[in-house]
């Protein structure tokens, strides 16, 4: 007797949207066991983790401020995978912007540069994101190589260049040779949007870029294009639209909004440029492009959920002295569910028993 | 539907706050750790200190930790809300924890804060480090007895002035009793990844060390060093359980005392903002005994630890002849100045290496 996953022939509409619903109360109730388990108050627990960071302005600004980078890279991503290419690099893409970007920043320092500074900075952090983007895009294009595997790659060297330059050219003079330029000016930094705050203006631009996903992919025939040669690559090409022309586009719109991003965060949150800039948001983002269905409203939900989760699970280390790691759990918890959730609509589970003979195998 | 859920929401809210009046009396002590407390490094070694300060003075605080805190965007905000949980007293214990500590302390003027190893302080922001220049000292001494190769390894993490002069005062010590002893250097650019750490300590016995020292907070670097039947130093924790035949000794780090002081000033209203920079007299930092050496070495070892403790020796003593052949200008009368050990940027003579950056 076997297991097996069987094609279901038909799926329901209504269930593949409410997935992922069913999949994050899937895991709300195996977080309550779990908290049972750990002998903490479960109901208590929930709240610290979803209600409470929801109730006071200043929470609610951090989860603005941690979803910010992940919204803007899962955006461009979904572009890349809607139109069937597969950018894993935002990652990379995300730090190249912030080093080009972060260079103006620091050639302009102490010279009174006035206000086109920041401006100068994001675009040219975005046209390098896109550069660098597309590296992986004409790889495939040109000579058919897995952008998959160029794209990776491709983050292991941006982050040695961030290192090299915070550790070299870059590093602050006064800064005890530890591996940072000095904090940039404020000509070079985002401007904040409620005094005392950390919210920034990264936060509006984010805003802004899903408003134009939205309409470019629902009332353009550009946004039609990218949705057929994903869903549908003969018909696309029936329909004379040029698939390579699309991954060398998607791949550059999704590099500059990576780029854009982590310009943003470093002249925002950080302040100057250092290793480690990113937490992982380029492979975060990954994560929130799925779970919001790769659709623009989805993802901006999608990356305020799972910035809440962050935000409530440090929430629950201080007020219910609950440990990180199950933070973490939670969040591999969550993923497990939203791919076994939609494993379930494509797929059923059927029971073969090899002894009768059936005719399709053992799968 | 809605009115049950609003009920259960109030309730949760009402539930929160009888807790938190119940713990009012209590002074709120913060945490914000690099590792997780499980590393065996340096993290650990801090929770172990805010273990002895609630054993010490558990019935007037309450202590709060946040662990893996990166030491990048998320620190401000981690260490902000141990603020606004009500947290009085906030120890930040990483040197890139610095500028975030500042910004918030800047912000919350009737907090007090203590930033593990760095400078930048503030009127409610005091800094406190440990002299382990001069455990290394000590470490150098015996590395260079025990060394059948004449080469060291070492595992920097970065090349901050904190680890250069670690460096600096192991090869001052080595050069007395062998002046022709070589160091290989790597810098592994963490202060914690297991994985990196174990690569480093290899490639260093590949290049010919057998005696391993490290900079970095993992044990995995004794284990390697123990596979190979090489000897090792461990690093802020006692390590030798990793490495019962390998251990030499281990620099630990006993931060108990420090903060029981503190939060007993934090306690009585008198604290203040300082610059606690403690060595072995000021049992800041301990070492862990002496294995797997002769006696004779061991008495070597002994000795340097009482002389450094009695303030008769000091490791930097001068001169000290920089990488170049110059003298390092004598700005302590007969050793460098503790400004010039704080911000140590050069490599003394004899290494043959070159720090990265310079």
């Amino acid at each position: 007797m076997q297991l097996v996953l069987e094609k279901r022939t038909e799926r329901s509409n209504t269930i593949a949207l409410v997935s992922p619903l069913i999949a994050i109360a899937l895991t709300i109730v195996t977080m309550l066991i779990l908290f049972a388990i750990l002998g903490k108050n479960p109901l208590l627990a929930l709240h610290a983790y979803f209600i409470a960071p929801l109730t006071d302005g200043y929470s609610l600004q951090e989860i603005a401020v941690k979803a910010t980078p992940l919204v803007m890279i899962a955006i461009g991503l979904s572009l890349c995978y809607l139109a069937n290419a597969w950018n894993i690099g935002a990652e990379g893409q995300f730090l190249i912007g912030a080093v080009a970007g972060g260079w103006i920043a620091v050639k302009t320092q102490g010279t009174d540069a006035g206000a086109w500074v920041l401006p100068a900075m994001l675009v040219l952090a975005a046209a390098a994101g896109a550069l660098y983007a597309l590296i992986p895009a004409i790889c495939k294009v040109k000579f058919g190589a897995s952008e998959i595997l160029t794209s990776l790659m491709l983050v292991y060297v941006a982050e040695l260049f961030l290192d090299y330059l915070v550790r070299g050219p870059w590093r602050d003079p006064h800064g005890f040779n530890f591996p940072t330029t000095a904090e940039f000016d404020p000509v070079a930094t985002v401007p904040l949007l409620i005094e005392g705050g950390r919210l920034h203006l990264g936060s509006i631009i984010a805003l802004l870029v899903v408003a134009a996903t939205a309409i470019l992919l629902g009332r353009t025939i550009k946004g039609f294009e990218i949705r057929v040669v994903g869903a549908a690559p003969r018909a696309a090409r029936f329909g004379g639209f040029n698939a390579n022309q699309l991954i060398i586009l998607t791949f550059a719109v999704s590099g500059a909004l990576a780029g854009l991003a982590g310009m943003i965060e470093v002249a925002g949150p950080i302040g100057h440029l250092q290793p480690g800039i990113s937490p992982g948001y380029g492979f975060t983002a990954i994560i929130v492009a799925f779970l919001g269905r790769l659709n623009p409203i989805g993802i901006l939900i999608a990356g305020l959920f799972l910035a809440l989760t962050f935000i409530g699970g440090e929430q629950a280390q201080i007020t219910m002295k609950i440990p990180l790691d199950v933070t973490k759990v939670f969040q591999g918890i969550l993923l497990f569910y939203v791919l076994a959730c939609d494993s379930l609509i494509l797929y059923r589970f059927k029971l073969v028993f090899p002894n009768r003979q059936v005719a399709r195998g053992t799968g | 539907m809605r009115k049950p859920l609003l009920a259960l929401a109030a309730g949760l809210l009402l539930a929160g706050s009888v807790s938190a009046a119940s713990a009012a009396e209590k002074l709120k002590v913060g945490f914000i750790y690099l590792g997780p407390i499980g590393d065996l490094g340096w993290t650990y070694q801090h929770d172990l200190g805010r273990q002895a300060l609630v054993k010490e003075l558990g019935d007037q605080i309450e202590t709060t930790y946040l662990e893996n805190v990166p030491e990048g965007p998320d620190a401000e905000r981690s260490i902000e809300q141990l603020v606004r949980a009500g947290n009085k007293l906030i120890f930040t214990t990483s040197f890139g924890y610095m500028d975030p500590t500042l910004k918030v302390a800047k912000k919350y003027p009737n907090v007090h804060f203590e930033h593990a190893t760095g400078y930048k302080r503030n009127p409610n922001m005091s800094t406190y480090s440990a002299k382990w220049y001069q455990g290394r000292y000590i470490q150098g001494l015996i590395a260079a007895k025990m060394s059948k190769s004449g080469v060291l390894g070492y595992i920097g993490s970065f090349p901050i002035p904190e680890v250069v002069s670690g460096i600096n005062a192991t090869m001052v010590a080595a050069q007395t009793i062998n002046p022709n002893i070589k160091v290989k250097i790597i810098w592994a650019n963490t202060w914690f990844d297991p994985g990196k750490e174990a690569d480093a300590a290899k490639a260093l016995i590949d290049q010919g060390a057998d005696v391993i020292m490290q900079h970095t907070d993992s044990p995995a670097a004794m284990q390697i060093a123990s596979e190979r039947g090489k000897l090792a130093f461990g690093q802020d924790s006692e390590m030798i359980k990793f490495g019962p035949k390998t251990q030499l000794t281990s620099i630990l780090d006993t931060w108990g005392p420090y903060y029981i002081e503190r939060v007993k000033a934090e306690l009585a209203g008198t604290w203040k903002s300082e610059d606690s920079w403690g060595g072995l007299d000021s049992h800041m930092f301990a070492m862990a005994p002496y294995t797997n050496m002769p006696d004779d070495v061991k008495k070597i070892a002994e000795d340097a630890q009482a002389a450094i403790t009695a303030g008769k020796l000091h490791p930097f003593k001068c001169p000290v002849v920089g990488q170049d052949g110059k003298e390092i200008e004598c700005k302590g009368g007969a050793n460098l100045d503790d400004g010039q050990i704080l911000g140590m940027n050069f490599y003394i003579k004899g290494i043959d290496d070159k720090l990265p950056g310079k």
